[in-house]
């Protein structure tokens, strides 16, 4: 008898493992969240709710940061929104993997964060993109909101989850998924110019505007350099 | 009452922000030139998350044990070791160095 549920691919299975090493990275960083939301002045239940309607880290974080410092509600939204906007470029790039329609967009949408994206494009086949995006959406958000409440109830009591190394595993996780894109000289120039770009610009402008300069440096690379690649391939080197 | 505003105005904007980017028809995702800078966006994307991930906190660039974790996953990737390997790697010698006082 077939077993329909058993990965017997292993390419899905790696896609399995990188999904959830990041989950659970970044969902057990909830906890700092839960235990900030709580010191910047949010009841248990408001720092809640903000992990479950807004869910994206930076965001929530510039959210409680401001209000925490005793700023008004426009400037904590428009901070928590500037954050936001490399979201929507999340959306645009993931279109033509997930390719949701109707209601099924309202979770893809809520979904579609740094890390779901990140393992989501660092695949080649489309079936991958879409298990990565899934397996790490949903594995964050799950992870994310329960240690969001346990963060809020237990305060400090864990501990910085730095002392773990737990935002060193997601420079890592990036650098993992990064790595594989690097074998064609293209992606690699794009790669080191956004990288010194997003770097510059990060003491001198908002927080949430480099990420969307670098992509800037891909636009400008995919248009100038005009379609010198070979034919059937991307110019990243992976087949169209 | 004003926070319960910030945490939902915050959300509908958030979420407005996520949706607006599956509202793109395909079509002009797949002409040529527009799918040639979307196949270049990974690599920049991932490039800048690592470079926020790891050098930078707020709005200061930052230099501390992250970046050792990061080297630590570099040289994990040389070697060829397995995604988890990696990550690993990277959080264990940042949490080492800084349980000898490395900030």
């Amino acid at each position: 008898m077939a077993r329909p549920t058993a990965p017997a691919d292993p390419a899905r299975r790696a896609v399995v493992r990188q999904g959830l090493s990041v989950a659970i990275a970044t969902g057990l960083y909830g906890i700092s969240f839960g235990a900030l939301g709580v010191a910047s002045g949010l009841s248990i239940w408001q720092t809640c709710v903000t992990s479950l309607l807004l869910f994206s880290g930076g965001s929530q974080f510039a959210l409680i940061g401001v209000l925490g410092g005793g700023g008004g509600v426009g400037a904590a939204i428009a901070a928590s929104s500037l954050l936001g906007v490399r979201n929507t470029l999340y959306g645009l790039q993931l279109t033509p993997t997930m390719a949701p329609r109707g209601l099924w967009r309202i979770p893809v949408a809520q979904f579609t964060i740094d890390e779901s994206t990140a393992v989501a494009v660092a695949q080649d086949a489309p079936e991958n993109r879409r298990l990565g995006f899934w397996v790490t959406g949903v594995g964050i958000y799950l992870g994310w909101n329960v240690m969001t409440l346990v963060g809020a109830l237990v305060g400090d009591a864990i501990g910085d989850p730095k002392q773990y190394g737990l935002d060193a595993a997601a420079s890592g996780a990036f650098l993992a998924l990064l790595w594989p894109r690097l074998r064609r000289r293209e992606p690699v120039a794009v790669a080191i110019v956004a990288a010194v770009v997003a770097a510059v610009l990060v003491p001198v402008v908002p927080v949430g505007i480099p990420v969307i300069a670098a992509a800037a440096v891909a636009v400008v690379f995919g248009l100038v350099t005009r379609s010198r690649t070979p034919d059937g391939q991307r110019p990243d080197g992976t087949p169209v | 009452m004003t926070v319960w505003i910030a945490i939902v105005g915050a959300s509908l904007i958030a979420f407005a922000l996520k949706f607006a980017g599956y509202t793109v028809p395909p079509e002009f995702l797949e002409k040529p030139r527009v799918s040639r800078v979307t196949a270049l966006l990974p690599a920049a994307l991932l490039a800048a998350l690592v470079v926020m991930q790891t050098f930078t906190t707020g709005a200061n660039l930052a230099l501390d044990a992250r970046a050792a974790g990061l080297a630590a996953a570099a040289v994990a990737l040389l070697v060829r070791a397995p995604f988890i390997v990696v990550v690993i790697a990277a959080a264990g010698t940042a949490a080492a160095l800084r349980a000898l006082g490395w900030p």
